[in-house]
């Protein structure tokens, strides 16, 4: 099985896709802590969704860089969506269901009209539950991806101690005067950026999975944000890495593999916090 | 002069005044209790003090020095923070967040007085604990203590007691008293006037009619007003 591996390794192809995954993986469960904790998590899934429509336009104006349509698009729906969660007249759960559903429907209308493969159904599927795309990156795809994730997380480091502050309590630090705007905004776009990142590595319907289960394991068996934050970060990067590998070796879909890995992880991370009898 | 003073103040949401005509000072070391029911707009003055959401008309200004960041501010509790993973100590720093907004990580200056005003709480020994796990009087204690590194000068304080039991109430009371003592502005609101009229100095009652005035003139008058209130 070593020697299988090691074969699998001298691929290019596979190089490029551990890296990648392991950086969308640390990414994504940074940020999941302070969507989980605000009750954002829905806020991942409407856009990963936004992104699947953005794609679907992408493919049919048969771009050769479609992240230059899919980020923007996304990023925008971020803001939106922000701010239509904090407009108390309109409900920001029913805005967010109204616009990832349409923009599901209409990806998937655009993709059938102006479909250019006779393999549709494969051709969705791919895209929302990533099943080999990351196996076909091409390095400058990679560099993308590794300048994208090194930007997310200088801007996490940076602003550890503002993310904490505005997630625990909004009122709190405006009132000491930190401009909680700004940094919802900056907290947006970073999630939008990190959606489109992690469309590569599991597909658009997967994307929240990747989010939301480290923090909420990590949430399982510690009690301050410092350990939860560090500890999904680290359970993220290995059941990324264990789910890919694992792909490769039994020949499983990459992006429902690394989920079920994290699920399982979630379990025992329960288990372990109901056995223990409490956080530490 | 006053650090904070109303003049006409009418407050409340995009133009339509929840509470009207509000004339108040509040001078350094003062205690102003503001007490009135439930949805009459107290939370709503005290937005508009700390400077959220404008005043529909009149002027609400600071003076004595007193910059409006300099005032603490005790929110009430939100749904997030019952479940959220934070260690007391991480908390109470957060509270240095605007002294230090040019800068992205806490200096030991920070840190210093972080721990200098969990002592003061009563919190130091449960620094690491996890702010989940804590009492309800516990969490308000260190929620205090965050305030207090924002502020040195006035504290605002919306239903500190709320959902407290009797004693804790009590002691939450005791150490509000103690900081006004302190030479600490104290603002609360508060719905339980018998209690919190104990140590104010100055009773608000936002109420039918509206009543300003210090702690004595509040007591000659303030339960025939209490009763017209209840009648209108
Ligand atoms: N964000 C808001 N927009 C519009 N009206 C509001 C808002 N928040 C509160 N109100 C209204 O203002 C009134 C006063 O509310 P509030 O100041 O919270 O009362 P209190 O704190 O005295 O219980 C209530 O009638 C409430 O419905
Ligand atoms: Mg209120």
């Amino acid at each position: 099985m070593t020697a299988r591996l090691l074969m699998y390794l001298g691929y290019p192809f596979v190089r490029y896709a551990l890296i990648v995954g392991v950086l969308i993986a640390l990414c994504s469960s940074l940020l999941g802590v302070t969507l989980v904790l605000r009750r954002f998590s829905y806020i991942g899934d409407g856009l990963s969704h936004v992104a699947f429509g953005a794609l679907a336009i992408a493919s049919v104006m048969n771009l050769t860089n479609r992240m230059l349509v899919i980020l923007p698009v996304t990023v925008i729906s971020a803001v939106l969506l922000l701010r239509t969660g904090q407009n108390t007249k309109v409900k920001g759960d029913a805005a967010i269901a109204m616009i990832s559903v349409g923009a599901l429907a209409f990806g998937y209308l655009l993709m059938n009209l102006f479909a250019t493969s006779s393999n549709l159904a494969g051709d969705v599927c791919t895209t929302l539950f990533g099943s080999t795309s990351i196996l076909t990156l091409t390095s400058a795809d990679v560099w993308i991806c590794i300048a994208m994730s090194i930007a997310v997380l200088l801007i996490f480091v940076l602003f550890y101690n503002k993310i904490f502050a505005v997630t625990f309590d909004e009122t709190f630090s405006k009132a000491a005067g930190v401009r909680v705007e700004r940094y919802n905004l900056l907290i947006a776009v970073v999630i939008a950026v990190i959606i489109v990142l992690a469309m590569n590595l599991v597909g658009s319907l997967l994307i929240s999975a990747l989010i939301i289960f480290p923090a909420l394991s990590a949430m399982r068996l510690f009690g301050n944000f410092k350990s939860v934050t560090v500890f999904s970060a680290v359970l993220s990067v290995i059941c990324a890495l264990s789910g890919m590998l694992i792909s490769i070796l039994a020949g499983t879909p990459v992006g429902s593999t690394i989920v079920a890995v994290d699920v399982l992880a979630f379990v025992l991370c329960s288990a372990a916090g109901r056995m223990r009898g409490g956080v530490l | 002069m006053a650090q904070l003073i109303a003049k006409d103040l009418c407050v409340g949401y995009e133009g339509r005044a929840v509470l009207r005509n509000l004339n108040f000072e509040i001078s350094a070391g003062d205690y102003l209790c503001i007490a009135g029911e439930n949805g009459s707009g107290k939370s709503t003055l005290m937005k508009t003090i700390l400077g959220f959401i404008p005043p529909v008309s009149g002027t609400i200004m600071t003076g004595d020095g007193l910059q409006r960041n300099e005032i603490g501010y005790l929110p009430q509790q939100t749904l997030i923070q019952k479940d959220f993973p934070a260690s007391v100590e991480e908390i109470v720093l957060s509270g240095r967040q605007g002294n230090s907004s040019s800068r992205f990580f806490y200096s030991r200056e920070d840190r210093q007085i972080a721990s200098k005003n969990m002592e003061r709480m009563g919190v130091r020994n449960l620094a690491r604990s996890c702010y989940r796990l804590l009492s309800g009087g516990q969490q308000q204690r260190v929620l205090l203590a965050r305030a207090l590194c924002a502020a040195e000068k006035m504290l605002l304080l919306d239903e500190p007691v709320a959902g407290l039991d009797p004693k804790v109430t009590e002691e939450m009371y005791a150490l509000v008293a103690g900081l006004n003592r302190e030479g600490m502005t104290i603002v609360m609101i508060s719905h339980d006037l018998d209690m919190a009229v104990h140590d104010a100095k100055h009773i608000l009652y936002v109420g039918k009619p509206v009543f300003y005035g210090s702690r004595q003139e509040y007591l000659k008058c303030g339960l025939s007003l209490k009763k017209a209130g209840d009648s209108v």
